[in-house]
């Protein structure tokens, strides 16, 4: 019935025609100048007409019709007098609908006899044309959607980010892949005031371009509100506000907010009904729970806020529900509970990505197609090195002592297994330093001492060296004009504070009345200790 | 041909000049490398050979810019090889390595030179 109903959606129509078969030329001539193509009219499957049509075949007045039909009414009232059924392959597909002749006579047996043998040639050709505009209807429709898909695909990746943060002591990885009908996922990183991170995984109802126009509005709301509001519930309660009554009434947002503190690991955080975020570490696995109702559904919401402690070597996961409830083959789903034993499992960072995806390429089978957007943000915090002083000692300052500085720093630092590298570029700067302090800070005056602190702090290798050159000017770091000297127009010499500078992640240089310290800051999570290695 | 001596030692090798760099260059080693550099040939490459070098501070890279420096002025060219990584990373960071040739080893060096 579905089939009658599309199809004859499309009642041919001839507005006014003449009958009989000695006015076929002036019919046609008529037909041209004024019988243009009427509206069609809609006929619904259980209309009695197509009950009637279905067992008669030949041309009907309407006026013999006696049936209780929407249809019967409608045609006429558009001044219907006379309907012919058109018949392809003993399927009804429209109705030849005639109104009154131009003589205002009756349509005779001869006119019915007529008409029924042109809408048995007509009814074929008719057919044709209909496949054809339904085939060109499909493949408008399908042309429209693969361009709706592009345009959906353009924003999400518009706003998705370009390249992670550089977090210090945190190493982070994400992986995004939209679904064939690009969903509504979306992740971002917020630079918020006192270095802390905003940090956003979130998820819009529906796909395709209104999904995707939501998630950019959303990110929007959230970018310019977190750093003025930094409390994750405030952000979520605002966004909620934003969003509700600008969004269609069937969308809404889920959507994780938190705030990352990454010198101390501190996670401030609230959920809009989003999935719950993981922290695992040894095995261990902890979800990161608060109560919250999505964006957009209603306004004046209140998000409950809490606060995490992720530790050195605890590994944080975001994640979309793509993952956890795409299907296999049986129609089983991935799950959380799979997912979280996956994410005990390992360490974090890219390697769990890899692990999931492989995990869910094993669940799913070959030839799956992805129902959902799938988006996972890990954040590893690196293993924490112990607040401690590695050593304290003193030298005289004599010319060449740099090199017992240097040698002494080095054995002090053996077990924080310094790369290769950044033993070498640690000891140059020690040494350097060192030579600085008993040359310019003591004068070479051997009867005062070089004080020097070796320690780790928040993660980060320390030495101090400390002179007794305070009070006079410090020169700054400046890059040295090697043309210059080679030329003869500058002395050779002034390489030390640049060598330095170079050497370390931080040089900072401080000085009292007495004192001049130099702390040389050597990053032990990579910096200068790491990179290149 | 490693070494580990305070002293600078003048070699010739095919045409050119070679110094054996002492095994610390800083202050000490101005004296021993000025005399270093009077011995070498009055025309030809120089090649600095570092292979025995385990420490060099800022006094010793001036050093080195003082030998670049007269070289230069009397348009010999100069190549170093047998740095360590690390020395190697310092001379890019001082970009000695933008006005002399580094090679790995002598024989690379020499070849560089031609």
């Amino acid at each position: 019935m579905m089939t009658w109903a599309r199809t004859l959606r499309r009642v041919v129509g001839l507005g006014s025609a003449s009958g009989a078969h000695a006015e076929v030329q002036r019919a046609a001539m008529v037909a041209r100048r004024q019988a243009v193509e009427r509206p069609p009219i809609d006929i619904a499957p259980n209309d009695p007409l197509l009950a009637f049509f279905a067992a008669s075949r030949g041309a009907v007045s309407l006026d013999e019709l006696e049936l209780d039909s929407p249809a019967v009414r409608a045609l006429r009232a558009r001044g219907t007098k006379l309907v012919v059924p058109l018949i392809s392959q003993g399927e009804l597909i429209g109705l030849l609908d005639l109104g009154p002749r131009l003589s205002d006579q009756e349509y005779s047996r001869e006119d019915r006899r007529l008409l029924d043998k042109l809408a048995g040639q007509a009814a074929p050709a008719v057919r044709v044309a209909q496949l054809v505009r339904e085939q060109e209807v499909e493949v408008r429709a399908r042309e429209r959607l693969e361009q709706e898909m592009r345009v959906a695909q353009l924003i999400q990746q518009q706003f998705l980010p370009k390249r992670l943060p550089e977090l210090r002591g945190w190493s982070l990885a994400s992986y995004y892949r939209a679904a064939r009908e690009v969903g509504g996922d979306f992740y971002d990183f917020i630079e918020l005031p006192e270095g802390n991170i905003g940090l956003v995984v979130g998820d819009v109802t529906g796909h395709g371009v209104p999904a995707a126009l939501v998630m950019a509005t959303t990110r929007s709301i959230l970018r310019s509100d977190a750093p003025r509001l930094v409390s994750p519930s405030a952000v979520l309660a605002r966004a909620n506000d934003l969003l509700h009554g600008d969004i269609p009434p069937n969308m809404f947002v889920t959507c994780l907010f938190a705030v990352l503190q990454p010198s101390s690991g501190r996670l401030r955080y609230a959920n809009a009904g989003h999935d719950l975020p993981y922290v695992s570490s040894d095995g261990r696995v902890r979800e990161l729970r608060a109560t919250g109702m999505p964006l957009g559904l209603m306004p004046g919401m209140v998000y409950e806020e809490k606060d995490a402690q992720i530790a050195p070597g605890e590994s944080l996961l975001l994640h979309s529900d793509g993952l956890a409830e795409a299907h296999d083959p049986q129609r089983n789903m991935f799950g959380f509970p799979r997912m979280r034993e996956i994410v005990a499992k390992h360490s974090g960072g890219q390697t769990l990505i890899d692990e999931l995806l492989k995990d869910l390429g094993t669940f799913t089978g070959s030839g799956w197609e992805q129902e959902d957007d799938i988006t996972l943000v890990t954040l590893v915090r690196a293993p924490g090195v112990e607040d401690r002083v590695l050593d304290e000692f003193q030298l005289q300052s004599v010319s060449g002592n740099e090199r017992e500085a240097m040698e002494r720093v080095a054995r002090s630092v053996s077990d924080l297994k310094l790369s290769a590298r950044g033993l070498e570029r640690l000891k140059t700067a020690v040494s350097e330093a060192a030579m600085n302090a008993i040359e310019h800070g003591n004068q070479q005056r051997a009867e005062l001492p070089v004080r020097i602190e070796v320690s780790t702090a928040n993660g980060d290798l320390i030495v101090r060296i400390i002179d007794h050159g305070g009070g006079r000017e410090i020169p700054e770091a400046t890059t040295p004009d090697l043309e210059a000297k080679l030329a003869g127009l500058q002395k050779p010499r002034g390489w030390g504070l640049f060598l330095i500078k170079n050497m370390v992640d931080d040089l900072r240089v401080t000085s009292d009345e007495k004192h001049h310290t130099v702390e040389l800051i050597m990053r032990l999570d990579g910096g200068n200790n790491g990179a290149n290695d | 041909m490693a070494q580990t001596t305070e002293l600078a030692v003048v070699r010739r090798r095919q045409g050119a000049s070679v110094i054996d760099m002492p095994a610390h260059i800083d202050i000490t080693s101005e004296a021993t490398l000025d005399t270093a550099y009077s011995e070498i040939d009055p025309q030809g490459s120089l090649l600095l050979n570092f292979t025995g070098t385990e420490y060099i501070n800022s006094s010793g890279i001036a050093l080195i810019v003082s030998i670049l420096a007269r070289s230069r002025k009397e348009h010999r060219s100069v190549a170093a090889y047998g740095l360590s990584d690390h020395y190697r990373e310092i001379f890019e960071v001082t970009r000695l390595a933008d006005f002399m040739g580094v090679f790995p080893n002598e024989q690379a060096a020499m070849a560089g030179k031609q």
